[in-house]
């Protein structure tokens, strides 16, 4: 039977290279469709009512929302490459808990640091390098967040990496200064093609989004 | 097998969703009263990141956050599945429990803020309420899993019944009857089912509790 995946996507955001960097590791081939979230498509609206949202994931017609959820899906669906979730239940549930960490912390603290200015910057600054370093400690000595093997938290977290440039122009610092061992992890995972043909060019993605600030400042 | 030990807070909507699911699988378990003024020790060792409740101890490890301790539970005790097994239908359960997740953080808001504060969340966590009864798949059903609880009906649990504690104590509206049949229809027969039913705090019990704490938050809040 052919199989349809379809991804509704924005290069910029670091929940679709989640699931860009899930379905390469396992070798899925898919259509991936970059969305205008300025005018989006029908699709988009029909699979996602309740949120508008990209990504989407669309495998055979029918449609999975939330990048972690997609990632876990992926993981269940195509079992026979790079699992990316362990099988012990608890080494799971402790991937599910720092991926949640990302999640609850990343995209918000990134944000405060990119869009504040002055004394609310520092304090941004500090505390979202108090999370990476948060995250660094539990890295540990070890290649990857999955242990030997790269996996759930390593997917959800790199992402941000494309983003550390643009922070640290903004708010000036270095995440490699702050924090060598995340820094070391995220070129480690940068040498995996999934990765590399997922994130944005760091320097491109800093000069978008000084675009859309200068939009947003109008 | 290993012991199980749950920490948590009795009036905690995200305990006693921990509680929901330990009883429903008859998992037995040792259950430990923390005490948020004066953290235990084990607590602190247990959940340093967060330092909160609930954390569920299985052979000395331990699993934080209610629904990540949920999903484990689900892992490690297959008996009365609280998610289905085809992948689609888990993708959309999870994606129900991340919504309620979400957007139920405006509930808690509501019961810390008053006055003008109180407005946004208060119609943010209406607003939820809306979008679960129009897309919510519990349509046509008795819980969201079908005919038995499952995950999202768990997750929700914890929300709906504290809000009307919240909406008590606070003196707002969240939940409008007239306008949301299907849950109104679910609330009931959720807490009316055996395993709920029988561990439900007690209402006038949490209103008890949750005066005097939204009391402290709002004055400290006004004297900063």
């Amino acid at each position: 039977m052919a199989e349809e995946v379809i991804l509704l996507d924005t290069w910029p955001s670091p929940f679709g290279m989640r699931v860009r960097v899930a379905l390469r590791e396992k070798g899925v081939v898919f259509d991936l469709r970059e969305e205008d979230l300025s005018n989006k498509s029908p699709l988009l609206l029909k699979m996602n009512p309740v949120h508008k949202k990209i990504p989407v994931l669309i495998h055979n017609g029918k449609p999975v929302s939330e990048s972690l959820i997609i990632v876990q899906y992926i993981d269940a669906t195509w079992v026979r490459q790079s699992p990316l979730l362990p099988s012990d239940p608890y080494e799971h549930a402790r991937a599910r808990f720092w991926a949640d960490y990302v999640d609850k912390k990343m995209y918000s603290g990134g944000r405060m640091v990119w869009l504040s200015t002055g004394e609310a910057q520092e304090v941004a600054k500090k505390e979202f390098i108090e999370c990476l370093k948060v995250l660094e400690g539990e890295l540990g000595d070890r290649a990857y967040f999955g242990g030997g093997r790269f996996g759930y938290v390593d997917v959800s977290l790199i992402p941000f990496y494309s983003y550390f440039y643009a922070l640290e122009a903004s708010a000036n610092f270095s995440v490699a200064e702050e924090c060598p061992k995340l820094v070391a992890w995220a070129k480690r995972c940068m040498q995996r093609e999934s990765v590399a043909k997922s994130l944005p060019d760091q320097y491109k993605l800093y000069d978008h989004m000084l675009e859309r600030k200068k939009i947003q400042e109008q | 097998m290993d012991g199980v030990k749950l920490h948590g807070v009795w009036a905690s909507p995200f305990s006693t969703r921990v509680i929901w699911a330990l009883k429903l699988k008859g998992i037995p378990f040792d259950y430990v009263e923390e005490d948020l003024s004066n953290k235990s020790a084990s607590l602190l060792r247990y959940n340093p990141v967060h330092k909160k409740i609930p954390v569920l101890v299985h052979g000395g490890r331990p699993v934080c956050e209610s629904m990540v301790i949920v999903e484990y539970l689900e892992e490690a005790w297959p008996q009365f599945p609280l998610l289905p097994s085809d992948p689609h239908e888990r993708a959309v359960a999870r994606f129900w429990v991340k919504f309620i997740e979400d957007k139920s953080l405006n509930v808690w808001i509501a019961g810390r803020s008053a006055g003008e504060e109180q407005e946004k969340p208060m119609r943010d966590s209406s607003e939820m309420l809306a979008i679960l009864e129009e897309h919510g798949p519990n349509k046509g059903k008795k819980f969201f899993g079908g005919d038995s609880i499952n995950i999202v009906d768990i997750a929700f649990g914890g929300v709906a019944y504290w809000m009307r504690v919240i909406e008590e104590v606070s003196g707002g509206k969240m939940f409008d009857a007239a306008k949301l049949p299907r849950l109104n229809a679910w609330m009931a027969n959720f807490e009316s089912s055996p395993v709920i039913a029988k561990n439900l705090p007690d209402r006038g019990k949490l209103r008890d509790y949750f005066v005097p704490v939204r009391a402290k938050i709002l004055s400290s809040s006004t004297s900063k």
